[in-house]
């Protein structure tokens, strides 16, 4: 039976449930109510958690911990994610999973408090120094963010990546039905710190960068063929397809499903992989579709460049690509609608 | 006749510090008390930026090369997911009290059951000897080429007495390896505060004063004797809290 759940109480039992057993950060709305929660559900799980000084320190102690083979886990939003892109690109460096939430609020420096998506080049392009990818989930309601945080933990592993589990300030505040996964009883990953010295591969001196940066990108290659997700609906024979993820993604469908009734072809892709982006969702598009439309909750436009380029690189001939940005919150089914007839009426410019 | 005695299996690699340079020393001293003490296969070190970093070159056990000054971070959650290794983190005085010392004292306030060693050269040594927070006063270095000014740029830190004045922390420390009868004096320290984390009461933390001939721009004895006569007059040596052990 499904229970009514707070978005971030949901996400951080999804992730005990997954396995995580060290939580290591610093209070930030709206994410703080994971780590109030961990603060107490750790210990009766035997892990480890630790309220650290500061973003900064919270994911060296995710690193500290993922050496030793542990699940872990650390959430923020705005500033704090900021600070933790020195640790999220040593985390890549050293390939060590982690997962790192980021219950993105709107704004540039300290920035405010608004539920927002205005995070999305940063964590689809890394945001620390150097030449690594991180893998980012992006889910639409409380269900879902239980299953993509199971996810999260799993590439983790499988690729020894980090997961940025991308959500907004809404998601983790609202409350909906939701149905946990099951408690997963896992040993720590197997090449973890001892004392011994018995897996030589953790923190190694001694390497090759060349060869190495070239095994990463053949790695995030088999990332990028393998794990792409995305929802779907009406592409196949649509004259324009509507572009979101998220809150807004899911705000999208509606209004796809709504403007078909009312005749539109309009289709609709919800990224649910922001990295890898989803480019099978764009092989299945109408070859003569007339333009893509992106809905994103941020001022500048974001997702629309991934949009335009997948777009050149899936459809033979040049297509419209729009963009448009609601700042913050979460766009009604109904301002979509209009977004659309915009462009239809030829209100609304192209981007690219 | 005078004994030679072997090099711990654990540090038996070369490794490229500067001749006359102290890191060496107090890298040979830790082997050789975690060798005495039986936990030469129970080791894991988050080791800093800086000079320091050359250990993890020269050393055969678990490590993990940290951002710079985040060692004690690291080194916090390593010794509470893995409770029954000996975690020791390796750094620097820029690593770990410029950059790093948020991480160091919230580690030291937090009483952390691991040991810090802190080597003390008074510069950052790797960069090519700038100022750093235990930079003497009056002390040249590449970025106060006329002498540490105090007024504008603080006064040089001292950490131990800070962990043992202000923090509940098992043992703090701090020895010099400018002469050999500091040098066994700083080995009994180390194997103290080792002793201090296998006993589980607390934080432990030896400041190591060591030369760094090369930016210092003085020939090794020289720089010893520096070290005796100025580095010391600032920087007192001794142990500065020693908790009963349980
Ligand atoms: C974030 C960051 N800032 C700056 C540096 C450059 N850097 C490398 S080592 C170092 C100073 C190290 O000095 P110290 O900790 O005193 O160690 P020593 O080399 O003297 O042993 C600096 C500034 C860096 N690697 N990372
Ligand atoms: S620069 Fe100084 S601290 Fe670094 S290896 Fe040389 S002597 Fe030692």
């Amino acid at each position: 039976m499904a229970d009514m759940m707070k978005g971030n109480v949901a996400i951080a039992e999804a992730a005990i449930r997954a396995g995580a057993r060290l939580y290591a950060g610093y209070p930030i709305t709206p994410s703080t109510e994971i780590m109030e929660y961990m603060s107490w559900r750790m210990a009766e799980v035997d892990g480890v958690f630790v309220q650290a000084e500061s973003e900064i320190a919270g994911i060296n102690m995710i690193i500290g911990g993922a050496a030793c083979g542990v699940r872990a886990i650390t959430a923020s939003s705005g500033p704090g994610i900021s600070l933790k892109q020195e640790g999220m690109t040593t985390l890549s460096d050293e390939e060590l999973p982690a997962v790192v939430v980021n219950m993105v609020r709107y704004g540039n420096g300290i920035g405010t408090l608004y539920s927002a998506q205005c995070d999305y080049h940063r964590e689809t392009r890394g945001g620390g120094n150097g030449d690594y990818r991180c893998i980012v989930l992006c889910p639409s309601s409380v269900q879902e963010a239980t299953e993509l945080m199971v996810l999260a933990f799993d590439l983790a592993e499988k690729y020894r990546m980090v997961s940025v589990f991308m959500s907004e300030g809404a998601l983790g505040q609202m409350m909906e039905p939701c149905e946990l996964p099951e408690m997963r009883e896992l040993p720590r990953y197997p090449w973890g710190f001892d004392g011994k010295y018995t897996n030589k591969k953790v923190g190694i001196f001694d390497r090759n960068s060349r060869d190495e940066a070239v095994l990463l990108n053949e790695k995030y290659n088999a990332v990028k063929e393998n794990e792409q997700r995305w929802e779907s609906i009406d592409v196949e024979d649509a004259d324009y397809v509507l572009v979101a993820y998220g809150l807004p993604g899911r705000a999208s469908i509606g209004a796809a499903k709504e403007l078909r009734a009312e005749g539109y072809k309009v289709g609709m892709i919800r990224v649910i992989t922001a990295w890898p982006f989803p480019e099978k969702a764009f092989q299945e598009v109408n070859p003569n579709v007339k333009g893509f439309i992106t809905i994103e909750a941020n001022a500048t436009g974001q997702l629309i460049d991934d949009v335009a380029l997948t777009a050149l690189r899936t459809i033979d001939k040049k297509v419209q690509c729009y963009c448009r940005p609601h700042v913050y919150g979460i766009p009604s089914v109904k301002a979509i609608k209009q977004d659309f007839i915009d462009v239809v009426n030829g209100n609304m410019k192209e981007v690219y | 006749m005078s004994k030679s005695k072997k090099v711990p299996y654990l540090v038996d690699r070369p490794m490229s510090f500067c001749p006359g340079c102290g890191h060496g020393i107090a890298i040979r001293l830790v082997a050789e008390c975690l060798e005495e003490l039986g936990q030469a296969d129970n080791i894991v070190f988050p080791i800093g930026v800086g000079c320091s970093s050359l250990l993890g070159g020269g050393i055969e056990a678990d490590r993990l090369h940290c951002s710079h000054g985040r060692a004690g971070a690291v080194a916090t959650a390593i010794k509470r997911c893995n409770p029954n290794n000996v975690v020791i983190s390796y750094q620097g005085d820029g690593d770990a009290y410029s950059i790093g010392i948020g991480e160091t004292t919230s580690a030291a306030y937090r009483n952390e059951r691991f040991t810090t060693i802190i080597i003390n050269n008074t510069n950052y040594g790797m960069t090519g000897g700038q100022m750093s927070n235990t930079t003497l006063p009056n002390q040249k270095t590449n970025t106060s080429v006329y002498g540490r000014d105090c007024s504008v740029t603080g006064n040089p830190i001292r950490f131990p007495e800070l962990a043992a004045d202000q923090f509940n922390v098992g043992y703090a420390a701090r020895g010099s390896v400018h002469d050999v009868p500091n040098i066994r004096k700083t080995k009994s320290y180390i194997k103290k505060a080792i002793e201090m984390q296998l006993s589980g009461e607390g934080y432990s933390v030896v400041e190591v004063l060591s030369p760094c001939p090369t930016n210092w721009k003085m020939e090794p004895l020289e720089a010893m004797k520096h070290i005796a006569e100025h580095v010391t007059t600032y920087f007192p040596l001794g142990e500065f809290v020693e908790k009963e052990e349980k």
